[in-house]
């Protein structure tokens, strides 16, 4: 019975790390100047963790292979050294991974979320409401109209609330369903929600970030590689949270600057 | 440390003071018990009807259409139906299943035999609260017959989706009201439940009972007990403030400027982070509320079946002080990407990280309990040692989503599913059966069977990491939780995966059919249990099986060793606790 246990245990433990080795799911290829770095903390994270998993999957199995089959037999034997050797191993191991994973992941997590935007990075305005995500862009007069609550609507398509017959700011406004970006140029998002929480999350771009009702929520990237990717809702907004999504389109610079041209403004 | 409830009581004549409206803590305990039970079942069919869902969206499940004629016409069930069958799951779960059947369940039952007590410090509030959690219960399972349907916010119900009503869709009607309602009532019983274990374990223990003799699942209820009466202290305020925002037009956690459904709310000044704070700040201890009556049983259960003490009890006991303290410094690691100050992201990412360093030492401090001991197999030990194993996978789990920069990533996905679901879910699961085993041929005077008890274990064993593992490599690949369906072109490649999972857990389901079937063939014909069927040490084992009414038959013992004095020499290899010096 107890070398079946560790059987079993050693099985789910190879098994389990070998689809990790393997990459079968993976993370799908980075577009971001900053995703190489969250890669490699992930990489990291997971070689440490897999050599704990391992080890202490296999010396369960060991030990319950080994001392199921003693039966009444001989005296029991304490561990060796007693508990100490046990809190020293786990303090020193654990606590060396906390240092290291903390002092590597703390600059890379500062790089995203807590260093201002590029200079000239270009801005954009998202809107997020039960179930879509609008993304607005100044203009040729490089300024935003002011947001109303009060003229939210959807039926007349007036997402951000803008006000051109009073706001000359507002009239120039471009408003689209797909986040549309250059690629190598730092774009910073301001986050809006309409009506309740929702999240940015795309896969490729490695990054994900709250949009809270209240709250104007900046986020700056700079994507490198043109194409078009996913951007899905991550916070439960409702029922039709599954389908809440957009498209995000990395342009390069020239086809970005043509396809601004050609927006209307919104309203 | 003497025993202060002065009166033996007999036993009550009636029916009703006997088996329903008992005081007795050992009825109130198996009371619990059997409300987890309902509760476990009505979750998991629940999550099966969602898997089946995820894995076969377009197909009817039978039956269903005829149940739910709303949120399943014809069997498949819609979006809206989808979130409130997991708001409702998560919630069970948590709260009715996690929370009541390690903790208040065996709790109560054990809590005061281990001490040598006749019953808990206040039977009466203690009777009290098993009621309230039952009408807490009531109050969540109406959500399901309510016009608009149950609640879908999840279990998290983060404001403003909980706090703006009807506007926001469906299910934020009376569902989601009856949803606080629910948790609100639930905190009161929880509050009444921990004061009266914290007061029983301080003042109640009997002559020689020294802490240091206290068996270690007490320890643990009792350290359980301190980190509830704090945790759900928060929630039950946050609850009542979430109830006025829904019906009392306050905007506690509702800003300015909201428009729903084309409609400018008229809320102004509230701020959807303090729930999330305040909802977090209770959340995170309710980990370790579910998990540490866990650690208790298996430091309790391991001994008896390593026929050895338990390697470094101080250290244990102390491990398991530094998580109830630390439990309070963490809470902000689930609101990294929330918005909140980034900087504080970092702050709380440390004591994260640092907490898991109690949780390692008490893991290698049951594998060093395994060394050189002389281990005997049995489907309650099984458990036990189930339990380190997926305990050790979901714990390392963690690791990922304790860092803000691998979150960034992970946050939202299945990663975070899995990591909690084996790590609380399934461990916690397996603390519950290990007890079972261990503890029902004292509960009911007869021994289950064995070897269905270890069919049990290995199909659950081999079953859960089934579901659950794979669901790390969803996350991995990017798969966000909570969706109905996987509209998203990058999803599709991963729905065979998603069948897979949804096999297993059908089968994981399945097979409790046997720990079903073997409770309720064993409670009624199972051979006879004697008073100490394991060999084992501590004071349940010095009485008769099942306990009479005051416990010890009006002779409360006097403890003279420790609560795991095994492997001694001669011709018994223990020395019970209540034994003559």
């Amino acid at each position: 019975m107890g070398r079946l246990f560790a059987v079993v245990v050693t099985l789910i433990a190879l098994a389990s790390t070998a689809f990790v080795v393997l990459h079968t799911w993976w993370l799908p290829p980075d577009i971001s100047t900053h995703g190489s770095r969250i890669d490699r903390q992930l990489n990291e994270t997971m070689i440490v963790v897999g050599v704990l998993f391992v080890a202490a999957q296999l010396g369960l199995a060991y030990f319950v292979w080994r001392f199921s089959a003693r039966g009444a037999g001989g005296p029991i034997k304490t561990f060796p050294g007693g508990p100490k050797p046990m809190v020293v191993l786990a303090t020193v191991l654990v606590g060396a991974e906390i240092l290291v994973l903390t002092f590597v992941g703390s600059k890379v997590w500062a790089e995203v979320y807590q260093s201002p935007p590029a200079p000239g990075a270009l801005q954009i305005e998202v809107q997020a409401e039960q179930f879509a995500f609008y993304f607005r862009y100044a203009g040729a007069d490089k300024k935003f109209g002011a947001m109303h609550p009060e003229l939210m609507n959807d039926a007349t398509e007036n997402f951000f609330g803008l006000d051109p017959a009073n706001d000359t700011t507002a009239r120039d406004d471009i408003v689209v369903g797909s986040l549309v970006i250059p690629a190598n140029q730092p774009v910073v998002l301001q986050l809006h929600a309409k009506d309740v929480s929702h999240s940015f999350y795309v896969p490729e771009l490695r990054i994900q970030q709250d949009f809270v009702p209240g709250m104007v929520i900046p986020l700056h990237f700079t994507a490198t590689t043109p194409g078009k990717y996913e951007l899905v809702c991550t916070q439960l907004c409702g029922l039709g949270h599954y389908n809440m999504r957009a498209f995000v389109e990395v342009k390069s610079p020239a086809e970005f600057d043509e396809w601004l041209k050609r927006q209307e403004p919104a309203l | 440390m003497t025993h202060s409830a002065a009166t033996v009581q007999s036993p009550p004549q009636s029916f009703l003071r006997r088996h329903v409206f008992s005081v007795d803590h050992k009825v109130i305990g198996r009371q619990y018990l059997d409300l987890a039970l309902v509760a476990v079942v009505t979750g998991m069919v629940l999550s099966w009807i969602m898997r089946f869902h995820l894995g076969w969206p377009d197909t009817p499940v039978p039956g269903l259409g005829k149940i739910a004629p709303t949120g399943a016409a014809g069997g498949v069930i819609t979006p809206e139906y989808y979130l409130a069958l997991m708001t409702m799951h998560g919630t069970i779960m948590v709260f009715f299943v996690l929370t009541t059947a390690p903790f208040a369940g065996f709790g109560n039952f054990f809590l005061p035999i281990h001490i040598g007590a006749e019953d808990m410090a206040f039977p009466r509030i203690n009777m009290t609260s098993f009621w309230v959690t039952l009408v807490a219960f009531l109050v969540l399972m109406a959500a399901f017959f309510v016009g608009d349907g149950p609640p879908l916010s999840g279990w998290t119900a983060y404001a403003p989706l909980s706090a703006v009503g009807k506007d926001a869709g469906p299910g934020q009607g009376a569902g989601q009201t009856l949803w606080a309602v629910s948790i609100a009532i639930f905190c009161v019983a929880q509050l009444l439940g921990s004061l009266n274990f914290i007061a029983t374990t301080l003042d109640l223990r009997t002559r020689g009972m020294s802490l240091a003799r206290l068996p270690f699942a007490t320890w643990a209820w009792f350290i359980t007990s301190v980190i509830a009466l704090i945790a759900f202290a928060v929630l039950l305020p946050a609850c009542i403030l979430l109830i006025l925002d829904r019906v009392a037009g306050t905007s506690f956690f509702i800003p300015a400027g909201l428009v729903i459904s084309d409609r400018l709310q008229e809320h102004a000044g509230g701020s959807p982070l303090l729930w999330q704070h305040l909802f977090w700040f209770f959340g995170h201890p309710e980990v370790y509320i579910a998990i540490l009556p866990g650690f208790g049983i298996v430091s309790q259960i391991l001994p008896v079946f390593a026929r050895k003490p338990l390697l470094g009890p101080r250290v244990f006991v102390a491990c398991l002080i530094a998580i109830a303290f630390l439990s309070y410094t963490v809470w902000g690691h689930h609101m990294f990407l929330s918005g909140m100050n980034p900087l504080s992201a970092t702050l709380f990412s440390v004591p994260t990280l640092v907490i898991t360093i109690p949780a390692a030492i008490i893991t290698l401090l049951w594998i060093g309990t395994i060394y050189g001991s002389r281990l005997r197999l049995t489907a309650a030990s099984l458990f036990a040692l189930g339990f380190v194993s997926v305990f050790v996978s979901g714990g390392l789990s963690g690791f990922f989503l304790a860092q803000p920069a691998t979150d960034i990533y992970l946050h939202g996905t299945y990663f975070v599913v899995a990591h909690f679901h084996f790590v609380m879910g399934v461990a916690a699961m397996f603390g519950i059966f290990a007890a079972t085993y261990f503890w029902f041929p004292k509960m009911f005077g007869r021994m289950m069977n064995e070897t269905l008890g270890k069919w049990h274990f290995w199909l659950t064993f081999i079953g859960v990491y089934c579901v659950f593992m794979p669901m790390h490599y969803l996350g991995l690949a990017g798969n966000v939780r909570r969706y109905s369906a996987f509209t998203d072109d990058y999803l599709q490649p991963l729905i065979p995966l998603h069948r897979f999972i949804t096999i297993a857990a059908l089968f994981t389901g399945a097979v409790q059919l046997i720990f079903f079937f073997n409770l309720v063939r064993s409670r009624l014909r199972g051979p006879a249990a004697p008073a100490n069927p394991w060999e084992a040490t501590t004071l349940e084992w010095s009485t008769s099986s099942p306990p009479p009414h005051d416990n010890f038959g009006g002779h409360p013992p006097v403890v003279t060793h420790g609560p795991d004095e095994f492997g001694a020499a001669g011709v018994r290899d223990y020395v019970m606790q209540a034994e003559p010096q």
